[in-house]
C-alpha cells in the first residue's frame, strides 16, 4: 500500500521519448555531487593535502574512514601516511567509538564519512563515546546538505540541525578550498569534538582574493553594503557573493557575513553587523529550514532583542529529489539565480 | 599468576576478593533500597578475578599510563565496579554510603567523568567494544604492552556495533584486547534466548567464527575464571580474546538466587540486612 502523499505516487506516470532532444547532453544524476564554478579555479583534495601537511609536524594525527576514503579525500592522507591511517571498514559505530578509544590514547584521530552517516547513523557514538568527554575526535563529513543529486540517502539536509544538537562540539561549515585547507589544520587546537562539512574533490576557490583567513568561532565580514546583509555558510557564501554582483546591478547593495563556526556561533559580530543599519537580514544555508544557521541567527537575534527584517534561504523540510545538482539547487532555491530573484522579490524589484 | 598481580592480591583469596566485592555491593544497594544487585552479586566472582589476578594496576594512580584498561560498557553494572574499586583500595571504602546520593562520586549509571578507576561512560550499550578497539590500537602505536579488558553483558551482543568492533578487532590482530561477557541470559524484557538467540552454548562459536580465540566458562567459578584469564593472556598468537562467563544472578545470596529472574531485581527493605547476615556467615578463608 502506497502510503498518501507519498513521492512514490509519480512513479507510475511514465515519460515520454529522450528527455533532452537538442543534441546536447541534458542534466543528468551524473553531475550528482560537483559544485558549479563557473569562471573559479578549483583546488583539488583542499582536505586530504592539509591533513598530510598537518600530520607532518603533528605526529598525534591519524586519519580514520568507514570505507569512504576515496570519497572524502582522506586517501591523500592514506597514501602520504600509509601507517597512520585506519580503514574501519563499512561501519560507522566502529569508525566513531574506535576514534573515542585513539583519542583517549592522546592522539587527535580525523574520521571521514558522509555527513548523512555520521549524524544520523552514528549519533549515539559520537555524543557518548566522544563529545560526553570532550575528546578531541575531528569528524570531517563529506556530501553535506545538497551536496548530490544522489538522492536522500546521501543529502543530509539535516545534519547542521542533528549535530547543533550535541553538546561540547564544534560545528564548521566551511566556504571552500581556502577555508577547508585553514579550518583542516585549525581544528587540531579547537579543544574537544569537531564536525566539519566537506566539500571533496575539486573545490572552488572563492574566499582567496579577499585575503580571508578562517578562525575558529568567528563571523567575518567579506564585502560590505547598505541595502542587504546576507549571513552565509558553507558554498552558500559562495552563492550570496555571485547573489550580491547580479544585485548590484539592480542597485541593491548586499554585504556578505560568512559564519563557518556555526557552533559556538559568534554571536558578538552578528548582533553588532545587523544593529549598525536596517538591512534586510538574509540568512542562507546549504540546509533545511529547520534547525540550521538560519535558525540559530534567528534566535541570537530574539535573545538579544535585536530588531531585523529576516529572511531565510534553505532547503525546504522535505526529502529531497534526484537529479543534476544544477537542476536542483535551482529547483530548491541554492543557486545564485534563485537567490538572486528571490532577494530581488524580497527587496520589491 | 604474575608479580603484580600477587602484589594486587596479597594473602587475601580470590574467593574471599568476591565475598567482599558482594558486600559491598549490598552495602551499597542498602543505601539506596535499590540497584542491580542481581547483576553484581552474579559477576562478583569474574571482577575479583579480573581486579585480583589479572588487571595490572595501581591502586594510588588510576591514571597510570601501563595500567591494563578496563572498559565497562554496561553502565547498570557500576554498583559491582565500585564494589570491585573499593575492594582494590581506589575508592575508600567510606564513601558506600554515598552511593546514588547528590554529589556522589559513585552514581546509579557508571561515567568517567564521576568515579576513579571508571574508565569510560557506559550505558548506551553497544559502545564499549568499538572503543576498547580504538584504544588497543593506540596502545599497539605507543608501543605500550597494556591490555584493553572490556566487559558486555549477553545483552550488549544484540547490538549491530558490537559486531562491528568484533570484525574490526580481527582485522588488526588485537592480541592486547580481552572481551568478557557476563552471560547471565536475561534483558530488560526477559531471557536473552527470546530475543535475539542468544543463550549459553551459542556465543563461543559466534565469536570463534569471527576469528576470536573465545573460550566458554563457568562465570560463578574463580578456578576456571583463573585459568581462562591466564589463558587469554598468555597465548602467543595474534587474535583478540573473548571470555564468555556464564553467571547466575543473585549468587551467594540463597533466598534471592531462588527469585524469579528479572533484569532488575527487586528487593524488600529487610532482604539488604538479610543477604548481609548471609554472607557474613559465609567468609570465605
Amino acid at each position: 500500500m502506497i502510503p498518501p502523499n507519498s513521492r512514490r505516487m509519480g512513479k507510475y506516470a511514465p515519460r515520454s521519448g529522450p528527455l533532452s532532444e537538442s543534441g546536447e547532453k541534458g542534466a543528468t544524476s551524473a553531475m550528482i555531487a560537483s559544485l558549479d564554478s563557473e569562471g573559479r579555479e578549483t583546488i583539488d583534495t583542499p582536505f586530504g593535502t592539509a591533513l598530510s601537511e598537518l600530520a607532518e609536524n603533528r605526529p598525534d594525527v591519524l586519519g580514520l574512514s568507514a570505507d569512504l576514503a576515496k570519497y572524502t579525500d582522506m586517501h591523500v592522507f592514506a597514501s602520504a601516511h600509509p601507517g597512520r591511517f585506519y580503514q574501519m571498514g563499512m561501519a560507522e559505530a566502529l569508525l566513531f567509538s574506535a576514534s573515542a578509544g585513539l583519542a583517549r590514547e592522546g592522539f587527535t584521530p580525523y574520521a571521514t564519512t558522509y555527513a548523512v552517516f555520521a549524524s544520523r547513523r552514528a549519533y549515539d557514538f559520537i555524543a557518548m563515546a566522544i563529545a560526553e568527554e570532550n575528546l578531541p575526535v575531528k569528524i570531517c563529513c563529506a556530501l553535506p546538505g545538497l551536496s548530490t543529486g544522489y538522492g536522500p540517502s546521501h543529502q543530509a539536509t539535516e545534519d547542521v540541525a542533528i549535530m547543533r544538537g550535541m553538546p561540547n562540539l564544534t560545528v564548521i561549515d566551511p566556504c571552500d578550498a581556502v577555508e577547508i585547507d585553514q579550518a583542516t589544520r585549525a581544528m587540531a587546537d579547537i579543544p574537544g569534538p569537531v564536525y566539519m562539512r566537506l566539500p571533496r574533490g575539486k573545490v572552488p576557490n572563492v574566499l582567496g582574493k579577499y585575503g580571508y583567513r578562517f578562525k575558529p568561532g568567528k563571523a567575518q565580514m567579506i564585502r560590505d553594503g547598505a541595502d542587504v546583509l546576507f549571513i552565509s555558510a558553507g558554498f552558500m557564501t559562495m552563492r550570496a557573493l555571485d547573489a550580491a554582483d547580479a544585485l548590484a546591478r539592480d542597485g541593491i547593495s548586499c554585504a556578505v557575513m560568512h559564519a563557518p563556526t556555526i557552533k559556538p556561533l559568534d554571536e558578538e559580530s552578528i548582533i553588532q553587523e545587523v544593529s549598525r543599519c536596517g538591512r534586510l537580514v538574509v540568512a542562507a544555508e546549504n540546509h533545511s529550514i529547520i534547525g540550521g544557521l538560519g535558525e540559530a541567527v534567528a534566535g541570537v537575534l530574539l535573545r538579544n532583542g535585536v530588531n531585523a527584517q529576516f529572511r531565510q534561504i534553505a532547503l525546504p523540510d522535505e526529502f529531497l529529489d534526484a537529479g543534476a545538482l544544477p537542476t536542483l539547487h535551482d529547483q530548491y532555491g541554492l543557486s545564485a539565480r534563485a537567490v538572486t530573484e528571490k532577494v530581488k522579490k524580497w527587496m520589491g524589484k | 599468576m604474575s608479580a603484580s598481580s600477587k602484589k594486587a592480591t596479597g594473602n587475601v583469596s580470590l574467593a574471599r576478593r568476591a565475598w567482599s566485592i558482594r558486600r559491598h555491593a549490598l552495602n551499597m544497594g542498602k543505601v539506596q533500597g535499590q540497584g542491580y544487585i542481581g547483576q553484581a552479586l552474579g559477576v562478583a566472582d569474574v571482577l575479583a578475578v579480573t581486579y585480583f589476578h589479572a588487571l595490572n594496576y595501581r591502586r594510588r594512580d588510576p591514571e597510570w599510563e601501563d595500567r591494563d584498561r578496563f572498559y565497562l560498557s554496561v553502565g547498570h553494572y557500576a554498583i559491582a565496579l565500585y564494589a570491585a574499586l573499593i575492594e582494590a583500595g581506589i575508592i575508600p571504602e567510606s564513601e558506600i554510603g554515598t552511593y546514588g546520593m547528590d554529589e556522589s562520586r559513585l552514581p546509579m549509571s557508571g561515567m568517567a567523568a564521576y568515579t576513579p578507576g571508571m574508565e569510560i561512560t557506559g550505558g548506551s550499550l553497544g559502545q564499549g567494544l568499538g572503543i576498547a578497539v580504538g584504544a588497543a590500537l593506540g596502545l599497539k602505536r605507543k608501543g605500550n604492552p597494556a591490555f584493553v579488558y572490556n566487559m558486555l553483558s549477553d545483552g550488549e551482543l544484540g547490538e549491530g556495533s558490537t559486531w562491528e568492533a568484533v570484525m574490526s578487532a580481527v582485522q588488526w590482530k588485537l592480541d592486547n584486547l580481552i572481551a568478557v561477557v557476563d552471560f547471565n541470559n536475561q534483558q530488560a524484557d526477559g531471557p536473552s534466548r527470546d530475543a535475539l538467540a542468544t543463550e549459553p552454548g551459542t556465543e563461543q562459536g559466534k565469536w570463534a567464527a569471527f576469528g576470536w580465540h573465545a573460550q566458554e566458562v563457568e562465570g560463578n567459578d574463580i578456578e576456571e575464571l583463573v585459568k581462562a584469564f591466564d589463558r587469554a593472556r598468555l597465548l602467543s598468537d595474534r587474535r583478540p580474546r573473548v571470555i564468555i562467563c556464564n553467571t547466575m544472578m543473585c549468587k551467594g545470596v540463597p533466598f534471592l538466587e531462588e527469585r524469579e529472574k528479572s533484569h532488575f531485581i527487586r528487593v524488600e527493605a529487610d532482604e539488604w540486612t538479610k543477604a548481609l547476615a548471609h554472607l557474613d556467615g559465609e567468609m570465605p578463608p
